[in-house]
This record gives structure tokens, sequence and C-alpha cells, in this order.
């Protein structure tokens, strides 16, 4: 009973709150206010390395209308590390502990030290200035290959490498000696912000049953367990509310404000609001790994690759966070999308005393695929071969043996997708002046969607039918604006057979919404998608049954439309949805389902040497910019862009180009001007005068081309493009500033001054 | 910090608002503590234009302007445009086009364009890129943004050819 024709998914339908959106009337996590509400802020070091010889918060707290003054002592249970795993033992979990409040250590610029909360936003902010501090300043490391010498300042323990991966197939050494040609270079890669425009906010209240409710920006609503942990009180008694995200990125994955704001809570048993001004969103929060790679690359004198051999070191920041998931992801995907024979990786994540880095859009596959596109350049350069024919030689096939050993289960359309993106360019650019050089390039990407399979990911998802035939879906997936709730709201609505906006979602609220895991990872569509579908697949098959139990027919002949369930064989079989509904009532039959969707589970990885499935699938995908240099300033300007995904299914068409251009305009924000820059650990880039992102003025109108394979694991054949979307801009830029005036872009971002300095090279030379 | 406080009388959305302020507060803040919570903070430092209001006919970041430099003014937010039983054209193009994601940004958009299209209406693509370069999207990569305000600019040209 498949349903097999669709009359929503697939459309360009408008989606469930973009009317709200646009009238203004969203209440985001800073706009909720409840009376007798406290104002909380973070005092934090402003030292990257150093003891705290004395803290004195004595003068904080006289201070008229401040109700609260937290420090270490007042947290029940310190820390908010989480055992993840490919930790080294040789740190491991208890010496790399992060505290909510710091104890007598800082190990970056920006570690929160004290909370405090107040009757407005001024109080606290001058009972921060109240605090008197004194530091006993460390040595700090912030370079991660510093890092890794013996006689470095320790962040933690003996030791700061905190995880290592490697991937070993076959004999590289024989293969290098055996190819006809070698490529090889050293890649630098930023560290990214992730600029959602709605700072980290939030508001805290304990209610009259004592539990603590945080209406919040997260992309994780299951944090009320981290919060129950550090107050030590049961996980029924914290209740997380997701709001609408203001833009997340990874950003609102890690915890956030809702520690600090239960903490505040629950001492004052006052409802507390804090938001993260603009400034502390930079110094206070995880960015994306500045990674250092080096590539080896071997191919016979036809193209055929042989061998591939790297080295990544990513820079984990102070402290642990998601780095060892990202550096699993980045050594997974090193490879790039093409089967090689033999390979030999060693990655590695390094504690130094810069800014943490964690989950950001793309997860550690960004920065290998600017080092694996660009070495694919660099071969076809050095073969004399298209870059086009030289890639179509060498891609997976479904079924094909990836460097763990896992084989792809889907569909590959890198071939269409190559040939689409080049050809989309259309005819080329004229330069613009006499000093500017126009030039191509394009690049594929693989990009996991779905947590690490180790992880035994599920997601749960309840719909029911209403009297009047109109339904209801509780899901726990939060919205991040790439329209979560949106998918979810098609697929209960496509297979009920009502239309759209007789469909509610209520999403995101840990005592509300069954649980449907993080909306991070490119998973949302696939896991609360799926488990929608399986809920509301429950509900059809009982409404169809009776129907043709009503109608004497066979239910495998039924299907549902516009609140009509009809006989697709015999026309004048028909009944009401409504009629079958109340059918049901009468009997006493549920029409409503809560069901769960499980991914793929494997065993948990056991060494550091990756041999096992780790990944559920992958979307694949390339995108090719043409781009103008102006050989006097090095200022680089992206003249026309082209995404071609393959999405297995679209579920609404305009969400999908969505996905596809907003990951393209981060990407090229990565290629060409982002940098969080830190000297010696204390930040230059504060805000965005500083840090710069892309503007309408930046960004090209982009050709978003959706291919459809319908060979992917989530509903309908669907794969995942949220991640995907942003993967492959960044070396295809780096080809194209190549292709215009033939330098090697090895150090990301291409700035004017980088591209400058390296023209400058090539005409001394 | 001087504690001084002014009182003031601001016309928002044709209505007055009168409140009592310290010489440093911020429109914005003036804003969303009087309830315009649909003018957002995103930078509070004159970045992102997710706080862009109309002011006097222009487009105005009302986090770089004082709540006493708005004293007597008109001043007009994202609430001023159109209702749900009838959008405003620039609302109803977002919608169609998707060029709203999260939304955050979008009410800051949505008031620079209109300012654009009252004065100028019939803007080119680059002119149309030119005017929103103040404010900072961070989902849609702006191409639909682009789209939608030059598919508004058709709209409202052709009700007033009409009319």
């Amino acid at each position: 009973m498949e349903k097999q024709n669709f009359n929503i998914i697939g459309t360009r339908a408008d989606g469930c709150d973009e009317k709200d959106k646009v009238l203004g009337n969203v209440v985001y996590a800073e706009d909720y206010i409840m009376p007798d509400t406290l104002y909380c802020k973070v005092f934090r070091s402003a030292k990257a390395s150093a003891m705290i010889k004395k803290l004195n918060i004595d003068k904080a707290k006289a201070l008229d209308g401040v109700s609260c003054v937290l420090t270490h002592e007042d947290v029940p249970n310190n820390e908010s590390a989480k055992n993840v795993v490919g930790q080294t033992t040789e740190v491991g979990l208890l010496e790399a502990k992060q505290r909510i409040l710091a104890t007598d250590r800082v190990r970056y610029y920006g570690e929160p030290i004290v909370v405090v909360a107040a009757e407005t936003p001024e109080l606290a902010r001058d009972a921060l200035e109240l605090i008197e501090i004194e530091y006993e300043e460390l040595p700090g490391v912030f370079d991660p290959e510093e890092a890794m010498k013996p006689d470095a300042p320790k962040i933690h323990g003996d030791n700061n490498v905190i995880a290592n991966w490697a991937l070993r197939k076959g004999d590289v050494e024989k293969a290098f000696a055996e190819s006809d040609v070698v490529v090889e270079a050293e890649y630098r890669t930023p560290r990214q912000e992730h600029a959602h425009m709605e700072p980290e906010s939030g508001l805290a209240w304990v209610d009259d049953m004592g539990v603590i409710n945080i209406r919040y920006s997260t992309q994780v609503v299951e944090h009320y367990r981290d919060v129950a942990a550090v107050l030590g009180i049961p996980e029924s008694r914290v209740r997380t509310i997701g709001t609408i995200i203001g833009g997340g990125f990874g950003g609102k994955e890690d915890l956030t404000v809702e520690v600090f704001l239960a903490l505040c809570s629950w001492n004052t048993k006052r409802p507390v609001k804090m938001a993260f001004s603009r400034e502390e969103m930079g110094f206070g929060r995880q960015k994306r790994h500045p990674y250092v790679l080096r590539y080896k690359t071997g191919a016979t004198k036809d193209g055929k690759l042989t061998a591939m051999q790297a080295e990544l070191i990513s820079d984990s920041g102070a402290y642990v966070m998601l780095s060892p998931w990202v550096l699993l992801y980045s050594t997974v995907h090193s490879t790039g999308p093409y089967f090689i024979p033999n390979v030999k990786v060693d990655a590695y994540s390094v504690l130094t005393n810069n800014i943490m880095t964690s989950a950001f859009r793309g997860f550690g596959g960004m920065q290998v695929a600017f080092a694996y596109e660009s070495q694919m350049d660099a071969l076809a350069i050095k073969l004399n071969m298209d870059p086009v024919e030289l890639r179509k030689k060498n891609f997976f096939k479904r079924g094909d043996e990836t460097a763990n050993f896992q084989s792809i289960p889907s569909e590959v359309m890198l071939d269409e997708a190559v040939e689409k993106a080049v050809e989309a360019l259309g005819p080329k650019s004229e330069p613009s002046g006499k000093n500017m050089r126009v030039g191509r390039g394009f690049a594929c990407s693989w990009q996991s969607y779905g947590r690490m399979t180790y992880l035994h990911d599920t997601a749960s998802s309840w719909v029911g039918l209403e009297m009047d035939g109109s339904a209801v879906v509780r899901c726990g997936i939060p919205d991040l604006g790439g329209g979560q709730r949106e998918s979810i709201r098609a697929i209960a609505a496509e297979l009920l057979g009502i239309p759209l906006d007789e469909v509610h979602v209520i999403s995101t609220d840990s005592q509300v919404t069954p649980l449907a895991g993080t909306v991070t990872a490119t998973r949302a569509l696939f896991m609360s998608g799926n488990a929608t579908k399986l809920a509301a697949e429950n509900v059809r098959e009982v409404i169809l049954e009776k129907a043709a139990d009503m109608l004497e027919t066979a239910a495998e002949d039924l299907d549902i439309e516009n609140k009509m369930v009809y006989s697709s064989r015999q026309t004048d079989k028909k009944v009401e949805l409504v009629k079958v509904i109340r059918r049901c009532a009468a009997e006493g039959i549920s029409i409503q389902s809560l069901d769960t969707y499980k991914a793929a589970f494997t065993d948990e990885i056991k060494t550091n040497v990756i041999k096992d499935p780790v990944y559920n699938d992958w979307t694949f995908g390339t995108q090719a910019v043409e781009v103008e240099v102006d050989t006097e300033t090095g200022k680089v300007n992206v003249l026309k862009h082209v995404s071609v995904q393959d999405v297995g299914r679209a579920i609404n068409i305009k969400r999908t180009e969505g996905q596809m251009e907003g990951g393209a305009a981060q990407g090229l924000g990565f290629a060409l001007m982002e940098d969080y820059l830190e000297v010696d650990g204390v930040p230059i880039t504060w805000n965005l005068t500083e840090y710069l992102v892309p503007t309408s003025k930046d960004i090209p109108d982009s050709n978003s081309i959706i291919l459809e394979s319908r060979s992917g694991k989530g509903p309908f054949g669907a794969k995942g493009i949220g991640e995907p979307s942003i993967t492959a801009a960044a070396p295809a830029v780096a080809n194209a500033i190549r292709d215009a005036v033939g330098i090697k872009v090895l150090h990301l971002p291409a700035t004017p001054e980088r591209v400058f300095w390296e023209l400058q090279k090539k005409h001394q030379s | 910090m001087e504690n001084q406080l002014y009182e003031l009388t601001v016309y928002v959305n044709d209505k007055a608002v009168r409140g009592k302020v310290r010489a440093e507060k911020t429109l914005l803040d003036f804003l969303r503590e009087h309830n315009f919570t649909e003018v957002k903070k995103g930078c509070d430092n004159g970045d992102c234009g997710a706080c862009t209001v109309i002011m006097d006919g222009l487009a105005a970041l009302s986090c770089s302007t004082t709540a006493l430099q708005a004293e007597g003014r008109r001043v007009y937010t994202v609430k001023s445009l159109g209702s749900w039983e009838k959008l405003h054209p620039l609302q109803e193009a977002f919608v169609k086009h998707e060029a709203v994601q999260c939304g955050f940004c979008s009410p800051g958009f949505l008031m620079t364009a209109k300012a654009l299209l009252d004065n100028n209406p019939m803007p080119s693509r680059n002119e149309i890129r030119d005017a929103i370069s103040g404010n900072l999207c961070r989902c849609t990569g702006y191409v639909k943004i682009v789209d939608a305000i030059e598919d508004a600019a058709s709209a409202i040209e052709e009700v007033s050819r009409e009319a």
C-alpha cells in the first residue's frame, strides 16, 4: 500500500510558518517574557591560559537589584564533558573535563567563571563590572602542531592529542612507487564562525510542579538531560521547549544558555532570561576546526587513482566537545567520492588554548574536500587531462567499498552532476577590465547524512487524525529554519490525503513531543521524516482497512486524496475520510499512532584504525563557479555559481533549493573571507564589523539543479541536503582561481592579501 | 553612567509610544521593551541590519539610533506592512520565493526593501543587491531575497498601473 502518486511531495508548496515570519509574529527565544523576570549575564575569562588566584564576588552580590551571583561552588555537578568515542585514552574523559563554571584554571579567552542574575540587563552588566579577579598567567599553546610536541604546555593531563583516527587500505608505499604521477601539497583551512543571525537566547522558569522549564533556541532539545545532570535532579524535572531557531548551522548543537538559565532560575525561583551578545557569540562559543592537511595522491598515466596518503591535524581548542567525531568524519571522508585501492590516513585532533571548536555544517567534511578536490585538479594538470574526465574515471559506484570498508548503499550520480554543473555555467564571461582574469572551477563531494551508526540513532513521531479529518503530528525535531516541520507536515498530509493546512505539527518540546533526536548531522528529514512516515502509514492502514469494509473492496485498491477514500479500480467506490473516521470512533478503533524509526546500528568502534561501516549513506554532488580575479588587488569575485546535488527525492523543491543556495553561500564565505582570528588566544575579530560574512554583493545568482535518484534511506528515497550543500564550494573556488591566474590556493580563505602575494611570487619566479 | 531619565514620545506604526529613557538607550531596546519584538537584535553594532526600521521614510538601524533621536518622529516596523488577511506585496513575494528560512533577518530585510521600493519603484537586480548589502542573511544565500524584491516591485507597479 506504499503511496506512489504524490500531490504535495515534490511541489513548491509554501511552508507552515513563513507567513508569520514575514508578518513579524514569531516569538523567538529572546522575545518571550514572563512577569518578574531576571536577566542573566556571564563573567568570562580575559586570559587564554591562567590560574585564578583570587575571585571576589562580594561587591557584585551587594549591588542593589542583583539576585544571584554564582561561582563553581554553587554548581552541584560542575561538568559538561561527555564520553565521546574516539577520545584518546592518554587524556581520557576525566582529565579533559569541561566545567560549567571554571574552578581554579582558565584554558581559553572567554571561559565562563561567574554567572549573575539581576532585575535588569543593565544591572546584570554593572554586577559583572564589580567582580574582582586576579590571574596568574600560564604558558599557553596556540598552534596544534606545537601542541603535539612533547615539551608543549599541557592543556589537560599529559597529552594534548585528544583524538586519533586512521585509515589503512592496501600498500601506499608500493602504489606510489608504481604510480606514473604523484602530487603532494599542504593545505590550511580557517576557523569559521557560525554567525547565525539569532544569538543564543532563552528564558527559564520553575513551574508550580517544581519542574524547570527552559524555552530557548536549541538544535538539541535532549539537553534537558545535561541540565538535570548538572543540577543533580531527575531528568523528568527538566523540560526543554525549543523555539523557532533563528539559524544555528551546528552552533546551537552543544550547550549554550540552558545551564546558566537553569542555575539562576533554580537558585532564585524566578524566571530568568538571557541572550548572548554578538561579541560573546564570538569569544564564548565554539567554531569550525581549523585544519592542516598534508596530502599525497598518485595516479596512472591514464588517470586511475592508485594511492592516497594524508595527515590531518585539527585544532580542537581548549576542550574536547565534538572534536573526535568531527575528526572521524574527516578521516572517513578524506578520500573524496573516489575509489582508491591504497589509502593511508592519520588524523589528530589537538588541544590548544584557542577558542573551542565543534560542530559546524559540514562537520569535518569541508576541510578534507578542499584538499582532495585541489589534489584532483593538480593531478589533472600534471596528467594534462580534462579534470571532468579524470574524476569520471574514479568516482565511486553503488556497491563500491570505501576506505573504511563500507559498501556505498545508494546511487552515485556524480557523472550526471559534474556534467550538468559545468554545462550550466554557460558561455564564459568577458573580463570586466584589463587587470581582470576570469576562471572556472568545480569540485565534487560526498557527505554522509544521519549520525554515525554506532550511536544507534532513533527518532519517534506521533500522528493522529481529528474527527473532522484534520491531523496533528507530534515530533520532537527542532525547526532550524530549513523547514524541518514543513517536511513532516508534507509527509503526513500526503499519506493521509488531506490538505497541508489541515495538518498541524507540534515539535521540539521534551515533555510533549516524542523525542526525535537532534536537528544536526543532516538527519532531520531522514530520521524524523521516516518516523512520521511510519506513524502516518499506520494511521493510513487503519483508515484504508475500515474503508475497505465499508466499500466492500480490498484495502490494497484504495487511496486517499482530498479527504476522500477511493478505489483506483472502481470509480464508484468512494467514501469521505470523515465518515471512515466516525466509523472508527464508533467502533473504538484508534486513529492515532506513535512509531519509532531506527537507523542502521553498528558496534562501537574499538580501534583507532577505522575498518567498519560508520555511516548510513551519503549524498553526492558537484559545485561549479566562475570567478574574476583582480590581478592588481588580489580580490576574487564569484560571477556564477552552480550546485548540482542528488537529493534522492526533493520533499519540497523551494526548500531544497534554499538549502543548496544557503549552504553554498556559507561555503563561499569559507573560501574567500571568513576566519575567526586570534593572537595568542585573544580574539581580534570581535564582531561582524571585523569577522566578515558574505553579503548580497558577494554571492552571485546561483543555479541549483536537483537530481533525484530516489535511492536514499530517507522517506520516499530522499537523501539529506543540509550539510552536503556546503562541502564543495571552497575547492571549486580554489580551482577557479588557479584556472584564472595560475596560482595554487593552499590556504583558505583566499583573501585579496593572500591572492596578491601568491601573484607576486608567481610573477617573480 | 548618567542616570538622568528623559521623557519622550515616538510614533511607532502610527501610534504614540511614550517612555522615560537614559540618554544612551537605543531605539532598538526602546522598541523591544515596548513589545515591538518584531524588531530583531542580531548584533547591536550596526553590522547585520536585523533591527532595520523605517524612520521618516528612510531605512534606519534602530541599534545605531538612540531612542531620543527618534523623539517625535514616525517609526515603522514590519508590523506596519500587511496583515494575516492581506500581506504586503513584499511579504507575499518573500513567502512565494522562499526568501525566508529561519526568518530572523526577514523583518529587517522587508523594511530595507520597503524603503528601497518607496524611493526607487523598479530597481535593477544590482540596485537591489546594493540596497540590501547592509542586511545579513546566513540561511538563503540572498538569491531568493533578490528574486522576491524584484517580483514585489513588478506586482506593486502592476497594481499602481491598473489604479
